[in-house]
């Protein structure tokens, strides 16, 4: 069985997910995380000693979904999207930089 | 003109024939979208410009008497996760409102190159994240079937769309079932191709090892078409395959006699809907009488396919929109004074409940000390799974089981309780996670009136099978 999630953890994690919850949410959280975790303990039954981790289809197939090589593009220099058209879509930039708020305090 | 029941075929035909034009069959779908959409939220924004202006490129072939691309003139809606230039792109999040990605996703561009028309984007659950397309910041989808129950999700735009007239066919995607379970809620036909099959440029990324785009139709001849179009791979997608693209139609019309069917043991157990069953069963029956060998299959792991799915699909996710800060595109709360309070205050404001709630668990079960127990757990439990479908496939040609546990349930039934909404994914996660192919086809509907489908499985780049079989069940319906 895993350990219980504590009000503290499901902080913690937000913080490392960059969330910000209201103490509402972190009981909402906790509550849906324990048991969403009560349900995956059951992969716990299953020996999988030696078994190798598989992360990607393309392994289990022996590289079939990405013939090697020939996944890799030809090295040539193509346009790519326009920096205007980019930067547009930014809340906020001065046409060359994005720009966040001050990163470093004095 | 039934729009409810038009094809690529019947609609192409009424295009050479001079009964109708690109541009008036374009009009017919928005004004239908205009007369009827309001009670079923389909569609989050219309791209009438870009349309018509398709429209009318295809109407001068016409009226020049030039030979017309495969797709020529066909309106369909698209997936509001896949990019599109001139529209907006949500993923239906508020994150991400106000966002005109300045780039088209390349299966998008490669219909369109074929003569689509793409009338506008559709909704859906937000990042994806959802099996009712209740989770969408947008409101949710009403299945056209019955008003009062979801469409399913995530894709339920895409599907309720099909269903409801209001496009000849639409491209949805699929990470753990977001394709096949509504195709199967709303009584269209949906394909999910094999991980790899289609170039996933332009798809807002959810979770990389699984997520497909696929479409959504009104027969399973449509379905190998679009596939055909879209199919190959891509400079701008090392993951898309160079594996030889099939002529998927001519596949999915050769007889299916002599076919080996796999029927495995573990999708009939309990909490299947007596109806369901029934309906699948009389499927499989049918295609005995078309001369198929049915065989008893068992996948053991299966499972243990929810488990696996929820911890990697969620890991996979706290990594994919960890890009979602509130700097380059979308949303950003201008309240922070600092980089790191921005960050987290846009995160705050733009993503739904569901999206924090697996953030959160993908974030644990990658972090210090949880590593090993939970991400690497079920990476080396989805071999397991994997390999239960490839023994079974040396045994059968393709795999036949039912779509959903129940048919679609009611708007708000499930939604205080995220296991029981991640449970009616039973079905679909198992082939997920394999990355095998598969069709979700109707079968029939429940005494009240409700679609069920069958879901078809075929090996990896073999969806010229799985359409087979899904044609041949299609051929047996009334």
């Amino acid at each position: 069985m895993s350990e219980t999630v504590t009000a503290d953890v499901v902080r913690r994690v937000a913080e490392l997910a960059l969330l910000e919850l209201k103490d509402d949410e972190v009981a909402r959280m906790q509550k849906d995380l324990n048991a969403i975790l009560g349900h995956i303990d059951q992969l716990n039954e299953l020996d999988t000693a030696g078994v190798p981790p598989m992360a990607q289809v393309s392994e289990i197939l022996g590289g079939q979904v990405e013939a090697s090589a020939e996944a890799l593009r030809e090295d040539v220099v193509r346009p790519s999207i326009d920096r205007n058209a980019v930067l547009r879509e930014a809340p906020e930039a001065d046409h060359r930089f994005f720009k966040v708020p001050k990163v470093i305090e004095r | 003109m039934n729009l409810e029941t038009l094809s690529i075929d019947q609609a192409r035909a009424a295009l050479t024939s001079g009964e109708t034009t690109a541009t008036a069959l374009a009009e017919a779908h928005y004004e239908r979208i205009a007369q009827k959409d309001d009670e079923i939220n389909s569609y989050l924004s219309l791209a009438k410009d870009r349309a018509l202006a398709q429209a009318a490129k295809i109407d001068a072939l016409l009226k020049a008497g030039d030979p017309l691309p495969p797709l020529a003139g066909i309106p369909l809606g698209i997936k509001d996760v896949l990019t599109m230039v001139g529209s907006p792109a949500t993923a239906g999040s508020k994150i991400l409102e106000g966002y005109h990605p300045p780039y088209d996703c390349t299966a998008v561009a490669k219909l369109e190159a074929a003569g689509a028309v793409l009338l506008g984007k559709l909704n859906c659950d937000e990042f994806a994240m959802g099996s009712s397309n209740e989770n969408s910041a947008y409101g949710p989808v009403h299945n056209p079937r019955a008003l009062d129950r979801v469409p399913g999700g995530s894709s339920g735009g895409s599907a309720a769309a099909v269903a409801a007239g209001f496009c000849v066919a639409s491209l949805g995607t699929d990470t753990g079932g977001s394709i096949r379970q509504p195709a199967a809620f709303c009584g269209v036909t949906g394909l999910l191709p094999t991980w790899g099959r289609v170039s996933r440029f332009g798809l807002i990324a959810f979770a990389s090892s699984l997520d497909r785009i696929g479409p959504f139709t009104k027969n399973v001849k449509d379905a190998a078409t679009l596939l055909g179009v879209m199919a190959g791979s891509d400079i701008m997608d090392a993951t898309a395959s160079h594996t030889p693209v099939n002529d998927y139609v001519a596949e999915s019309q050769k007889p299916v006699a002599g076919l080996k069917i796999g029927v495995p043991e573990e999708y009939f157990g309990e909490g299947l809907d007596p109806e369901i069953r029934a309906a699948v069963e009389k499927s499989i029956a049918d295609l005995k009488a078309a001369g198929c060998e049915i065989k008893k299959i068992s996948l053991p792991h299966t499972r243990y396919a929810i488990p696996t799915y929820y911890v990697i699909a969620t890991a996979e996710a706290s990594s994919n929109l960890s890009r979602f800060d509130g700097v380059r595109f979308g949303l950003r709360d201008k309240s922070a004074s600092t980089l790191t309070g921005m960050y987290r205050q846009t995160r705050d404001a733009g993503f739904g409940a569901e999206v924090k709630r697996r953030i959160l668990l993908g974030t644990y079960a990658l972090s210090a000390g949880y590593y090993d127990a939970y991400y690497k757990k079920a990476q080396q439990v989805r071999t397991l799974l994997t390999r239960d479908f490839l023994s079974a496939f040396n045994e059968v040609d393709a795999i036949v089981t039912p779509m959903t546990p129940t048919p679609a349930f009611k708007l708000g039934e499930k939604t205080d309780d995220p296991v029981a909404m991640y449970l009616a994914d039973v079905y679909t996660v198992a082939a997920s996670l394999a990355g095998i192919c598969g069709v979700s086809v109707p079968c029939g509907n429940t005494k009240d009136g409700l679609p069920i489908g069958v879901q078809i499985l075929g090996k990896h780049f073999e969806e010229g099978m799985a359409l087979r079989v899904a044609q041949a069940v299609e051929n047996s319906q009334p």
